[in-house]
């Protein structure tokens, strides 16, 4: 019995239900499925479990989360705010389903639109959608989106990519027969090689593509030279971007980006082993990359009758649902709750907030370099500017460092070399992050543990 | 049953001013952290970290304090409709009530704080919870092999199909066209020709199920395989899915299932028994998950043992009592995605299936089949018209067809649709599967009790009734929601599609408004 689930499930109004549909058991609604098919037992997936039980085995199940979290590697540990948990939980919110209906549906569509207005602002952009899955896919789809758009089929990226992305972009590129070629990076600055770029760019490419910060941390501080390579050679000009760093330094919109990607769960969102997540997808506003551009848009717009301001979803003839094979993308569910979530953090946090809390995350990340700098196992490889994210490098094995920090609650550094060896180049790597979670004391304590491996 | 949503104004009817009215541009905000002191005189001024020549100057959002916000978020709130306000027959979408709990469990602290490269120490719980969902959902579909990664159904559907490829490719073949009917889902053609196929469509027979001539017809040495949706987007059991099944297998061909619903048949039949390769199920439509308002969702991909090995790198593995991820996939496609996929999202279908145990998943489905079937009959005896089926059962939904009463009174589906809103009603889908004239595509779920049948049906009976009477009453629908009818073609016209635009288009005196 599911009865307090499903209010029908009594007998008496399953009685009922059954005598108007004139039969005797609910066994004849399947009447038309071959009978050989159907199975006589339901499939065995144990028994039904109560709350309490449930509760009792989730707790049973779950280790206490660590106390401190360094680890980097494309997530970080962030500050959820509140009220962004509390404007999420409302149901109104999450029990909806796309937008379909506008005039029922104001509420979401009007949130939607201010999270495409602000991340615009944030990213110096004009156009963002509202929502692909996470960064990853959206880098796919933005290979994809380059190739419609110059009809070429060479992207260029940094090696520097972050490489799950790196793997995501070649599943989706590879139907189309696309060459993705990787630019090598300076190893003293950790910054993608301008001459080696310049030499890969040509007429047949139709994206360059860097990361700010990159896996390493580093962020591109030419990135206004790298753009202006792709355009010499009519490509377009990607990039991808940690939102919090925008608040701090120059968008990537006006250092002269055509495409930004980016990770929208660091804006308000927990880690959740990696998932939900929130794909940024943010162009200049030209009419032929908006009709290229994948996923949902809304748009400000007012009623029939005149009487009021209305939002709804536009150039639906780009979507799955009206335009099929010829779509620019299959997305149908895409993340709406988690822009809502970044559009109340935004908002929430307003540009003083968002300019401290970046300041923050900067300060944080060069007291830590400093700091290990001065432990002698430990060297910081690269010179370049980091931002949230750093590679250290270690004569110690790692592993040793990381179970003596998680004896004492503390979790380390993402070894490179265990998931993406080709990213390690012979330097024992590990990604650490550092956000506004942590203050001085916290990572002096990081470093103190550290100090005592040695 | 009354209904009036609420509609928060200001007087030139502008709906709940926006933050970029409503705040202050470039000033205020909650600061939540920021530099220590001790820090900036370690470290310096900014200018030390951060070369001079990027550092921004101007951020142009606005900001408010965090009681404004509050209220203009709440406020926006009650200018959305959920599955917790009323019934919510939107076809194809499956919106069943979430249990709170499974919501509380995904919130479990010992989750939300866990870092995807967590160690193995750390992640035994949730990896046991996603390799039980695993298991869960093989006893249910009977496909032994699953991946959690893809976001949502469309990237399942994108991530089977590069399987597909990929597996041809492994064994020579050159075959590179993808059999889809008509009356599939748009996302089954755009993920098809995403991983580069040529779609070759087939038509429904008069019954609503797949044409098998023009199928044995569309089949040749070129098929790579078909996706197909049972029950079909008709609400109809494809009965011949064995014959079909038999048809691709001979031909070297492999069958896709699109199983975004299964809420009708989980328990009953097995994919397996299908003869179905390789599908993808939404996590956010049988099993519990809320849509969110458009995501995030999950779209879990089984698979049979011949393609086991092309499945997204990492797998979830159980070895003795450990589990693990495992990138050891020898014809992986790949990722679709970074990290494991929407977590968050998949513990909501781990908890749910464990609410429900064997019984409850099998009487879930019956339940939804009943109310359908309920529903239906009830629209029929009414005088709906229901064009595909009514010699046998439906599944979960059913689609009606209101061409009839456009020809004899002018109102389409679309003015049927928004009637209901005034009554308090989120609406059908409408104008899907397009092999039905004026149609809405009706899915009651398991979740609406007798009384609310009842009442949806009886208003569905006075808007048609309606509709002969005073039609041009119909169609200033709806009134009583948020807005009035909603202007899509001058949306489309002016592209406002952000703040930002808007204000560019208004200094340049080019609104009309
Ligand atoms: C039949 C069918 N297939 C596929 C999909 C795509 O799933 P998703 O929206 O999760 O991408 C949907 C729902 O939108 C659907 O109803």
């Amino acid at each position: 019995m599911i009865s307090h689930l499903s209010p029908n499930a009594s007998e008496r109004v399953r009685r009922r239900v059954l005598e108007y549909l004139g039969i005797r058991s609910v066994n004849e609604l399947y009447s038309d499925v071959p009978s050989e098919m159907l199975l006589r037992e339901p499939p065995d997936m144990g028994r039904r479990v109560n709350h309490v039980e449930l509760e009792r085995l989730v707790d049973s199940m779950l280790p206490n989360p660590p106390r401190l979290t360094f680890t980097g590697g494309g997530m970080a540990d962030h500050y959820v705010p509140p009220l962004v948990d509390e404007i999420a939980s409302r149901q109104e919110f999450y029990t909806s389903y796309t937008p379909y209906q506008p005039e029922l549906s104001q509420g979401m569509l009007q949130a939607l639109f201010e999270y495409q207005s602000l991340m615009a602002e944030l990213l110096g952009m004009e156009v963002v959608n509202a929502s692909l899955y996470d960064y990853g896919s959206a880098l796919g789809e933005a290979g994809r989106f380059s190739i419609r758009v110059t009809k070429r089929k060479k992207v260029v990226i940094a090696f520097s990519v972050n490489p799950e992305r790196k793997m995501v972009l070649r599943t989706y590129l590879d139907p189309l027969g696309a060459e993705v070629v990787e630019a090598p990076m300076e190893r003293e600055s950790g910054r993608v090689s301008l001459d080696s770029l310049r030499s890969l760019v040509d007429d047949s490419t139709a994206m360059v593509y860097i990361e700010m910060p990159n896996f390493y941390g580093i962020v591109e501080e030419e990135a206004e030279d790298i753009f202006g390579i792709a355009h010499s050679k009519g490509a377009l000009a990607a990039a991808g971007i940690d939102p919090l760093l925008a608040a701090l330094i120059k968008p990537p919109g006006e250092l002269g980006a055509d495409l930004v990607v980016g990770e929208g769960q660091h804006l308000g969102s927990p880690m959740s082993f990696g998932g939900p997540s929130l794909g940024i997808f943010a162009v200049r506003m030209d009419i032929r990359f908006v009709r290229q551009l994948p996923g949902r848009l809304i748009g400000m717009t007012r009623t029939q009758d005149s009487l009021y301001r209305s939002y709804c979803m536009v150039l639906q003839t780009r979507e799955q649902h009206i335009r099929k094979e010829e779509a620019t993308s299959n997305i149908t569910t895409s993340s709406s709750l988690m822009a809502l979530r970044a559009a109340v953090y935004i908002t929430l946090l307003g540009p003083e907030g968002l300019r401290k809390l970046a300041e923050k995350i900067a300060y944080n990340t060069s007291y830590l370099r400093k700091s290990l700098s001065e432990l002698n196992v430990f060297s910081i490889p690269f010179e370049g500017t980091a931002f949230k994210e750093l590679a250290v490098s270690s004569s110690l094995s790692w592993e040793r460092v990381n179970s003596h920090l998680l004896s004492k609650g503390v979790l380390g550094g993402f070894v490179v070399s265990k998931l993406f060896p080709e990213m390690d180049m012979g330097m024992n790597l590990a990604l650490f992050s550092t956000t506004e979670k942590h203050g001085k004391a916290q990572i002096d304590e990081l470093v103190d543990l550290m100090r005592e491996v040695i | 049953m009354g209904f009036s949503q609420a509609r928060w104004f200001s007087g030139d009817g502008v709906l709940e001013p926006t933050p970029f009215e409503a705040g202050r541009l470039g000033e205020g905000g909650l600061i939540i952290a920021e530099p220590e002191e001790e820090l900036v005189e370690i470290v310096g001024g900014i200018e030390e970290i951060i070369p001079r020549k990027l550092i921004r100057k101007e951020l142009n959002i606005p900001g408010m304090s965090e009681p404004e916000v509050a209220r203009h978020f709440n406020r926006l709130a009650q200018m959305n409709y959920g599955v917790d306000n009323g019934s919510y027959w939107l076809g194809s979408c499956t919106m069943k009530y979430t249990p709170k709990l499974v919501m509380r469990v995904a919130e479990h602290p010992s989750i939300r704080n866990l870092h995807p490269y967590a160690p193995e120490e750390l992640t035994q719980g949730v990896l046991r919870m996603l390799y039980e969902l695993q298991e869960m959902l093989s006893a249910i579909t009977g496909l032994p092999s699953y991946t959690l990664q893809p976001a949502a159904g469309a990237q399942g559907e994108l991530t089977g199909a590069l399987m597909i490829r990929k597996r041809i490719a492994d064994l020579g073949e050159r075959r590179d066209e993808m059999i889809i009917p008509e009356t599939a889902h748009g996302s089954n053609f755009a993920s098809a020709a995403m991983a580069g196929f040529r779609i070759v469509r087939v038509p429904p027979n008069s019954d609503g199920t797949v044409d098998m001539d023009a199928l044995k017809s569309a089949i040749s040495e070129r098929t790579a395989g078909m996706m197909i949706t049972n029950p079909n987007t008709l609400g109809i059991f494809e009965d011949r899915i064995l014959e079909i099944a038999e048809l691709l297998h001979a031909n070297g061909s492999y069958l896709y299932y699109d199983g975004a619903n299964l809420n009708a048949i989980m328990g009953w039949v097995r994919l397996s028994d299908m003869g179905v390769d390789v599908a993808h199920l939404n996590i956010h439509k049988t099993f519990s998950a809320p849509h969110g308002g458009g995501g995030p969702g999950a779209g879990a991909v089984g698979a049979k043992e011949e393609l086991r090995d092309y499945l997204p790198v990492p797998v979830v593995v159980k070895e003795g009592n450990r589990y693990r991820l495992s990138y050891d996939v020898p014809r992986s496609i790949g990722k679709v995605r970074t990290f494991y996929g929407n977590v968050g999202v998949l513990i909501k279908a781990w908890a749910y299936l464990k609410m429900l145990g064997s019984e409850g998943v099998r009487e879930t489905a019956s339940l939804a089949v009943m109310n359908a079937n309920y529903v239906r009959k009830k629209l029929i005896d009414s005088g709906f018209e229901v064009p595909y089926g009514r010699d046998r059962p439906c599944k979960h939904e059913f689609v009606i067809s209101l061409a009839k009463l456009r020809k004899e009174t002018g109102v389409r589906a679309l003015d049927f649709a928004k009637a209901l809103i005034d009554r308090g009603l989120h609406p059908p889908t409408m104008y899907f599967p397009q092999v039905v004239q004026e149609c809405l595509m009706i899915e009651p779920t398991e979740s609406d009790s007798l009384e609310e049948l009842d009442r949806y049906v009886d208003v569905m009976r006075e808007i048609k009734e309606l509709a002969y009477e005073s039609p041009d009453e119909l169609m200033k629908a709806p009134k009583r929601s948020a807005i009035t009818r909603v202007d899509e073609s001058f949306a489309n016209k002016v592209l406002w599609l952000s703040w930002k635009v808007y204000e560019k288009q208004k200094s340049q005196g080019e609104l009309d408004r």
